[in-house]
Parts: C-alpha cells; structure tokens; sequence
C-alpha cells in the first residue's frame, strides 16, 4: 500500500469527526432549531460549567428533553445495528448475514406486539422486546444444538425457521388486536422509529448495550482469524466455538438492546458494514470500529431526514430501506476491489 | 522437537479408518507421507493437530500428550499449513500473515508492532516481502501456499504441517514450494507433508512413511520406500523405478502403458 494520508485508521478518524458534526447538527435542524452557540452553551451548563443562560427555557427543553435523547439513541442505535451486522458476517463467514439472522428482531416484535396487545407503557413495551429477542435468540441456540451436520448452517436454519414463528405470531396478535387504536400502534412500532425516544428508555439500553459493543470491539482481532474457518483458526490458537459463542451473546444483546427501544430498522446492519469493507477493508481491527461509527453516521442523518421531511415523521425503519436497498445494489454492481493497489 | 505417534486409531461412526500408525519424526527431519486417495492421510494430520479428539493411542509431542494441550498451546508447538484456504472475505497477505501471531496474543488484545515486525520477518524469509500489501485472493497458487508458509513461520512452533503443499501447483511451484520445506528443515524445524508425488518425496524429504488402508505400509528412508513392490503395492501400479544421478533421484515408470500414436 502507497503511504498516503487515508489510511484505515486515519479513515476511522474522520469518521469519528464527522460523526461529531453530525450529532452537533442534529440539533441545529428541525421545528424549532437552537444555533450552535446556544446549543454548545446549555450542553457546557449541564456538565457544570460556570454559563450564564443566554438561550431561553424552551431551548433548553427542547435541547435537553427531547433532541438529545433522540440523538444518542440513534448514535446507540445505528453503532448496535452495524456493529452486530459486521460481527455475525465474521462469525458466520457469510456476507449476506445480518443483527436479525438469529431471530432477535422477530422476537421483539412478537414481544412489542404483546406488550401493547396487553396495554403496557412505553418502558413495558420496551421491556417485553428485550426479553422475547434475548428468549427468541436462546431458543434458536438451543434447537441447533440439537442439529445434525454442520453447526453454522443449523444454527442459521434454525434462526430462519424460529423468525417466521414468531413472525407469524405478530401476525396473529395483530389479527386479534382492537383496529382502533392497538393495530396501529402496533404497526407503527414495527416500522421502526426514534420519535418516542425519552431519557427513560436510553436509560434502560445503555448499559446492555455498551455491554455488548466493548467486547465485541475487543474481539476484534479474534473475528479476523475465525473468518479463516474453525480447523484453521484452531490450529492458529483460536478456539472459533468459543470466540463465536461470545459474539452471538454480545450481538444479541445490542440487537435486543437496540430493536426494543426502535422497532425494526431494517438494512443498516447489512449495508453499513460492506459499505465500510469497501472504505476500511475487511480487517476487523477497522472493520469493526468503523462499522459502529458509520451506522451511527447513518442513522443519525436519517433520523435528521426522518423528523424533519414531514410534519408527522416519516418512520425511520421505512426510509433506512428505501435508501439500503438501492444503495446495497449499487454496492454489489460497483466495480473494482478496494485492496487491489 | 520431535512428534512420536503411538499406535494411533480413529473411526469415524464406526468405520475404522486409521489402525495402529506408529512413526516418530525428529528435529529437523522432512517426513513425506505416501499414500492413495481416501486412506486416511488427513484424517491422521487431523488427528495430530487436535482437530479430530476421539482418537486411540497417543499424540507425544517432545514427550508431552498432545491431548493435554489448550488449544493454544498446541498452536504454539504445531503449526499447520492447508492445501489451499479461500477466506471469504478480501485480506491483504499481510493481514493473513499477521494472523499466525493469534496465538502468542491473548484473546482481547490486536498485534502489536513487534508482531508487524515478525511477518515482515516471514514475508523476506520466503522471498515474498513484495506481495506484502496484494489482496490474497489474487495471488497464484504458489504464491498462496508461500504465504501460508510465512503465516505458520510467525507462529513461532517448531513442527509444520503441510497438507499436500503441492496439490494445486503448477510444476515449477510445487518445487518451488518444496525446496522452501526443505530449507526449514535444515533449519530444524521438524517438517511433515502429505503427498501424492513418490518421486518428489524421494527428492526432498528425509525420511517417507506409506499408509495403506488405514495401517502403516512402510517406513523408511526415500531409498527404501521407493520400490516397484512398495509402489506396486500402495498404487496397484506395476512401476519400473529409474535411478539417476548416482541415486540422488528417483523415477517411476509406469509399465505396460507406453506413449500411443494418434491413428489416423
């Protein structure tokens, strides 16, 4: 490789910048825009610098209330999303593999969807995805140890077959379910969106999730040489069942994590990661800090499009698929290879 | 460091596929091992290398059971060369390298520069330091099977395992490839390949073990294995076996089949 300026790492570096100016101009966007003076100054008074308020209260609510917890989780979000999506193509040595392969989203709906169907807050709702995506996962792991032949494929048949379960049984709930006011809710929580977003339910997320994001970014290392195949990885030192067993934990437990505060955002857990393959390379040591910041880049900017497109919102989940789909074709159709130089 | 194999056994369900194999390779000792397709040669490979663990018999390496082994540790004393790996995803043959440096790593922490060191250490030592930064995928054969040499050199172990180093080689990479075996051989490592070729393992290596049927055949030096009765027996093919250059190399002539004209 030429000695240039873009190196991977310097790459991850302006990504890491540009996800700074993103989140800043988040908040200078939207129904009621705070400038950066403003908004620099109410985030410096919060953390305890001497400031005296030169914005009104209402900035301030809106800034503090309502805009930052949106942007974080979206930040959160996006990182799970990706980070999950690029760890389970390492795991599974598949390209096309994606955060909801093991059946995490489709447990969650089935989850959110009880959860409304039974009437509960918006923190009960979160709370019942979490837990049937983290069951749905277990359940899945379970059947594939009982699967004959080869390990990777029963557990990923296993993943596809428990979903449509589940997915089947959100499609029952919602058949039952009062049209309304239940039915649509719960529609519009499979969707996917940030709009609810509260302090509450980043409060309820934070800590599974960067429980699992650490470690796996301290895997790093070890998903390169499990991408080899378990003979070879085994006899290079690396015990591969293991390394995948703590990844498949870690993942779910960002997907819950993630699915259960946003619904299903679909797409950005396959694109992120390739697009970053195509910027970084496919060396995980990149690949994976990468990943995380380009999905929380893009989740943020489309959550930006998302609440300010249309007076009502346009749900996120919708949108990231919109923009996935084509651009993932463009990806696969691009010419030329990345590491070739 | 020296690898004994103890009357080795291993069946798969309950077809027994290796009996009784009983060899031992020294310190800076080429072993080849001879066999026809399907006898058990990888299975036996796989069973040194802990791959395969429902084995009868013992795996001492340097006097100690390989069945004791963490599996890094068994990284540390055996290393492991494929016949050929496809990574599914694009990796510069730097990165491939570096990846034979896992095991002196522990699990949450990335190489460092030293490790960065040592493959170009590797790379040079196999006369590869220029494709240092090429996509693997694009490589030839023989520069593939180069790079996986230099991945299990910077595994610092002292005994390589080559799975038929040679299978998809062209005719000047196979010895190409062979020639660096042998190299590390004199440098002691303790070197062991499975092979289809009888007269390149007579050329390069010092000692040859032939397994049929799962038993050991013969074993020896390349002058007393390479025999039209051990061919004969281990192929089914009837050979005359030339000696050339004062029997510093060996040939095999398959009898009764001979060159035919095209008829026109």
């Amino acid at each position: 490789m030429k000695q240039t300026f873009l190196t991977p790492r310097n790459k991850i570096i302006l990504l890491a910048v540009l996800l700074i100016v993103c989140i800043l101009g988040s908040f200078t966007l939207g129904h009621y825009p705070v400038p950066l003076p403003q908004l620099l100054g109410i985030l410096g008074e919060r953390l305890g610098l001497p400031i005296q308020p030169f914005w009104t209260t209402q900035m301030e609510t809106a800034v503090w209330n309502i805009r930052l917890p949106r942007v974080l989780l979206s930040v959160l979000v996006g990182a799970c999303l990706a980070g999950a999506g690029a760890s389970y193509q390492g795991i599974f040595q598949n390209p096309m593999a994606s955060p909801d392969i093991l059946g995490a989203s489709a447990g969650a709906g089935f989850g959110a969807a009880l959860a409304i169907l039974a009437g509960f807050s918006s923190v009960g709702i979160t709370l019942g995805a979490f837990v049937c995506s983290l069951g749905t996962v277990a359940l899945v792991f379970t059947v594939s140890r009982h699967a004959k032949g080869d390990r990777i494929l029963g557990l990923v048949l296993a993943g596809i077959m428990v979903s449509s379960l589940f997915q089947a049984g959100t499609s029952f709930i919602k058949l039952v379910a009062d049209p309304t006011n239940k039915l649509p809710q719960i529609t519009y929580w499979l969707m996917g969106s940030l709009s609810g977003a509260k302090w509450q339910e980043l409060g309820f997320v934070l800590i599974p999730m960067l429980a699992g994001l650490i470690p796996l970014l301290l895997l790093r290392w070890q998903l390169n040489v499990v991408t080899m195949g378990d003979d070879e990885a085994r006899a290079m030192g690396v015990n591969a069942p293991k390394v995948r067993l703590w990844v498949v934990l870690c993942s779910t437990l960002v997907t819950a994590s993630a699915v259960s505060v946003s619904g299903m955002i679909g797409w950005v857990g396959l694109v992120i990661p390739h697009m970053l393959r195509r910027l970084v390379g496919s060396d995980y040591r990149y690949l994976m800090p990468g990943s995380m910041l380009g999905g929380s880049v893009f989740l943020l900017i489309v959550d930006n499009v998302s609440r300010n497109a249309t007076t009502a919102g346009i749900p996120i989940g919708i949108l990231t698929a919109f923009i996935g789909a084509p651009f993932f074709l463009w990806l696969i159709t691009g010419k030329g290879d990345h590491y070739e130089h | 460091m020296s690898i004994e194999v103890r009357n080795l056994g291993f069946s798969y369900d309950s077809r027994q596929v290796l009996h009784d194999i009983s060899f031992s390779v020294g310190k800076g000792e080429f072993l080849s091992i001879l066999g026809p397709n399907g006898v058990g040669k990888s299975t036996l490979f796989r069973c040194i290398l802990g791959l395969l663990s429902g084995y009868t018999g013992t795996v001492m390496v340097d006097g100690v059971d390989a069945r004791s082994f963490s599996v890094r540790e068994a990284a540390k004393h055996i290393a492991y060369i494929p016949q050929s790996s496809r990574p599914i995803f694009n990796y510069s043959v730097f990165d491939i390298v570096l990846m034979g440096r896992s095991s002196s790593l522990s699990p949450f922490r990335s190489p460092s520069k030293q490790d960065n060191d040592r493959c170009r250490w590797a790379l040079e030592k196999v006369g590869i330091s220029h494709l240092s930064q090429r996509c693997y995928h694009r490589l030839s054969g023989g520069e593939q099977q180069l790079v996986l040499i230099a991945r299990a050199l910077v595994q610092d172990a002292p005994i390589l395992m080559l799975d038929e180093p040679t299978a998809n080689l062209d005719f000047g990479n196979q010895l190409l490839v062979l020639e660096q075996a042998r190299s590390l051989a004199l440098e002691g490592y303790t070197v062991i390949q499975t092979t289809h070729h009888p007269e390149q393992s007579y050329l390069f290596s010092h000692r040859i073990l032939a397994i049929q049927n799962g038993q050991v055949l013969t074993q020896g030096t390349p002058a007393q294995v390479l025999t039209p009765e051990t061919m004969k027996l281990l192929y089914g093919v009837d050979v005359d076996v030339v000696s050339l250059y004062e029997d510093k190399a060996r040939i095999c002539i398959p009898k009764n089949i001979t060159r035919q004209e095209v008829s026109s």
